[in-house]
C-alpha cells in the first residue's frame, strides 16, 4: 500500500497536537518541529523517486475506490512542492529559534507552524476538490493565528482584514464547488476531468471555471493582491518568511491544477483571462515595488511580481512554459523566504523600516550584505543562480505561443525587481554607516545560518538544474496530459 | 421547494453583504457567519434535488435513495465555519481590548507603534 502518501500531512498534525502538551519545554518543541520537517523532506524524496518508476501514486482512504471516496494523489508536481515546502520550513524554523522570543514560542507557536504545514501539504496532495477546500481552511486557520500572534495593535488591525478577505474568498470557493457539483455530479478531480471532457466544457462550466479563477486569484494574489502587502508586513520575521514563501504558492498550485486538469478545453477564454490578469499583476506589482520606501512593502510587492510571472507560464500553456513555471515556483519559494528573512534581520538590527533611514550596513555585516547581493541577482534572473532557468523557459514558451506582450511584461518586470532591490542595496548597504561600534547589534549565528543555507539553496538549484530536470519534465508532462492523472486514479 | 431554498439563500446573502459592509466589527463577523449559512443552503439545493428519493438505507420496498453527499459536505463546512467564527470573535475582542474601538474606520490609521 501507499500509506506513506498521507504522512506529509498526518505527521505535522500529530506533532502539532503533541506539542500542545509539551508547552513548557521549548527546546523539545523546537527540535521536534525541526525534525518533523526533515522527515517530511525525506519522505518527499523517497516518493519522488518512486513516482519516476511507478507513475502517479494514489491512496484511497478507507478502501473506498475512486470516485466514491476521498483520496490523496501524488504526482511529481505536488511532491516537488511538498519537498520544497519541507526544506524551506525547516530553515525558517532555524531562524525562528533565535528570533521569535520565548514569550511567543510558549504560545503554541510551533504547534501552529505544524498545522500550517499540514494544511499546505494536504492541499498539494489531495485528489478531491472538497478536500482541497478543507485543507485550505486548515492552512488559513493556522495562518490567522500566526498573523495575530504577538498581539500588537497593527498586527490585530491587519489580521482582521486578512481574516475577512479569506472568509469571503473561502465562501466563493464553496459556492464554486456547489455549482460544479450541481452541474457535473462529482468532486473527485480525475472524475471531474473525465466528465468535463465528455461534455466538452459547456459555457456553464466555463462560467464556473471563472468563479474558481476568482477564488484562487484572491488566495494567490493574482491581481486581487490588495490585502497582501498589509498582512505580510505585520507578523514576526520567520512567520512572514513562511507566508511569503508558501501561502500564495498554494493558491498558484490550485490554479495550475484546476486549469490544466479540469478546465483546459476553452483556453481562448480562461487562459486568455489568466494571461491578462498575470500581465496586470506584473504591472501593478512593479509599480508597488518601486513606489515605497518601507522595506516590508517593497518585498511584499516582489511576491506579487513573482505570482504574475509564474502564471504567465500557465497562461501560455506550452510544455516548456509549464516547466519554466515549475522551476520558477521552486526558486521563488526558496528565494522569497530568504528575502523576507534578510529584510526582517535588517529591521531588527537597525530598528528602522524605511530604507532611507538605513545606511552602510555592509560595513557592519559584510557577509550579510553579500547574501543580499546574491538574492538580488537570483531574483533578477542572472545565471548561474536559480531564477535564470525559470525565466528562460517561461520566455521560450511565450515566444513559441506568440504572446509577445506577456513576454515583454514578464521581462520588464524583472528589471523592476532588480531596480527595487538595487535601491534597497544602494540605500541601506552602501554609504556611511550609521551604526556606531557601541550600538552595533551583534549578528546572531541563528540569523545568519538560515540565510546562508537558503543562499546555498538558490546556488545549488541554479547549478544543479540538470539532475532536477528529470522530475520537472515529468511534472510538466503530467500537467500537460491530464489522461496520465485520470488513468492513475480511475484505472487499477 | 428548490425555489424557496434558493430565494432564502439569496436573502441570507443580502443580509450578510449588508452586515459585512457595516462599520462595526461584530456586525462584520456576524455577516460572515450568515454568509456561510447561505452557502450551505445553496449546496443543499445543488444535489439531485430536494425531497427527491427516500432515506439512504438499503431495504426492500424503499425507492432510490437521496444523494447523501451534499449533507456530508454541509456538515464539514458547518464545522469549519464554526471554528472560523469562534476565532474571529476572539480576534475581534482582542482588537477591541488593544485599540479600544470596534469601528473599522478607526482601525485604519494604525501604522507603527
Amino acid at each position: 500500500m501507499n500509506n506513506i502518501l498521507v504522512m506529509p500531512m498526518v505527521i505535522p498534525v500529530m506533532v502539532g497536537i503533541l506539542l500542545i502538551f509539551l508547552r513548557p519545554y521549548i527546546k523539545a518543541q523546537r527540535w521536534i518541529s525541526f525534525s518533523t520537517m526533515i522527515v517530511n523532506a525525506g519522505i518527499a524524496v523517497y516518493l519522488l523517486n518512486r513516482i519516476q518508476t511507478e507513475g502517479v501514486l494514489r491512496l484511497d482512504f478507507g478502501g473506498w475506490e475512486p470516485p466514491f471516496g476521498i483520496l490523496f494523489v501524488a504526482d511529481s508536481f505536488s511532491i516537488i512542492l511538498v519537498l520544497t515546502t519541507s526544506i524551506v520550513t525547516a530553515i525558517c524554523l532555524l531562524y525562528a529559534f533565535s528570533s521569535v522570543g520565548k514569550e511567543h514560542e510558549n504560545m503554541f507557536f510551533y504547534s501552529f507552524i505544524n498545522f500550517l504545514i499540514a494544511g499546505i501539504n494536504g492541499s498539494f496532495l489531495t485528489g478531491d476538490l472538497f478536500n482541497l477546500y478543507v485543507c485550505f481552511e486548515i492552512m488559513l486557520l493556522a495562518s490567522y493565528v500566526l498573523v495575530a500572534l504577538g498581539g500588537k495593535k497593527r498586527q490585530l488591525s491587519e489580521s482582521i482584514k486578512y481574516v475577512v478577505i479569506n472568509i469571503v474568498s473561502s465562501w466563493i470557493f464553496l459556492i464554486a464547488i456547489a455549482y460544479l457539483y450541481g452541474t457535473v455530479g462529482t468532486l473527485n478531480l480525475a472524475h471531474l476531468s473525465e466528465r468535463i471532457a465528455e461534455s466538452g466544457q459547456t459555457p456553464l462550466l466555463t462560467v464556473i471555471s471563472i468563479v474558481f479563477l476568482t477564488v484562487f486569484a484572491l488566495k494567490s494574489g493574482l491581481l486581487l493582491y490588495f490585502w497582501l502587502p498589509g498582512s505580510y508586513s505585520v507578523p514576526s520575521t520567520a512567520v512572514a518568511a513562511l507566508f511569503g514563501a508558501l501561502l500564495t504558492k498554494v493558491g498558484i498550485y490550485a490554479m495550475i491544477r484546476v486549469f490544466t486538469l479540469l478546465f483546459y478545453h476553452e483556453q481562448s477564454i480562461t487562459h486568455t483571462l489568466i494571461g491578462i490578469l498575470a500581465g496586470l499583476t506584473l504591472i501593478g506589482g512593479s509599480i508597488g515595488a518601486v513606489a515605497y520606501k518601507d522595506i516590508r512593502q517593497i518585498i511584499a510587492y516582489n511576491v506579487v511580481i513573482a505570482v504574475g510571472f509564474i502564471l504567465v507560464g500557465l497562461a501560455v500553456a506550452t510544455p516548456i512554459a509549464m516547466e519554466g513555471s515549475i522551476y520558477y515556483l521552486i526558486h521563488d519559494m526558496i528565494v522569497k523566504a530568504l528575502l523576507f528573512l534578510l529584510a526582517g534581520t535588517m529591521i531588527t538590527v537597525t530598528g528602522e523600516y524605511r530604507i532611507d533611514y538605513m545606511s552602510g550596513l555592509i560595513r557592519n555585516y559584510p557577509l550579510f550584505g553579500w547574501i543580499f547581493f546574491i538574492v538580488m541577482l537570483s531574483l533578477a534572473g542572472v545565471p548561474p543562480l536559480s531564477g535564470f532557468i525559470g525565466k528562460v523557459l517561461v520566455g521560450h514558451g511565450a515566444i513559441e505561443a506568440g504572446s509577445y506582450i506577456l513576454l515583454a511584461l514578464a521581462f520588464i518586470s524583472s528589471i523592476f525587481v532588480l531596480y527595487s532591490l538595487l535601491r534597497v542595496f544602494l540605500n541601506s548597504f552602501w554609504g556611511e554607516t550609521i551604526i556606531s561600534k557601541e550600538d552595533k547589534v551583534p549578528m546572531k549565528n541563528g540569523w545568519l545560518i538560515p540565510c546562508v543555507l537558503l543562499t546555498i539553496g538558490t546556488i545549488v538549484l541554479g547549478l544543479g538544474a540538470e539532475p532536477l530536470a528529470v522530475y520537472v519534465e515529468d511534472a510538466a508532462n503530467t500537467l500537460m496530459n491530464p489522461q496520465i492523472y485520470i488513468d492513475a486514479v480511475l484505472k487499477d | 421547494m428548490e425555489t424557496l431554498i434558493t430565494i432564502l439563500a439569496g436573502v441570507l446573502v443580502t443580509v450578510a453583504t449588508y452586515l459585512i459592509l457595516s462599520k462595526s466589527l461584530i456586525r462584520v463577523i456576524l455577516g460572515t457567519a450568515i454568509l456561510s449559512h447561505a452557502a450551505h443552503l445553496l449546496i443543499m439545493s445543488m444535489g439531485s434535488g430536494l425531497k427527491n428519493g427516500s432515506v439512504p438505507i438499503l431495504d426492500e420496498g424503499i425507492g432510490p435513495p437521496v444523494d447523501a453527499l451534499p449533507q456530508a459536505l454541509i456538515l464539514t463546512s458547518i464545522v469549519i465555519s464554526f471554528a472560523v467564527t469562534a476565532l474571529s470573535l476572539v480576534l475581534a475582542y482582542r482588537t477591541y481590548q488593544e485599540t479600544g474601538t470596534d469601528k473599522l474606520d478607526e482601525l485604519r490609521g494604525i501604522k507603527h507603534e
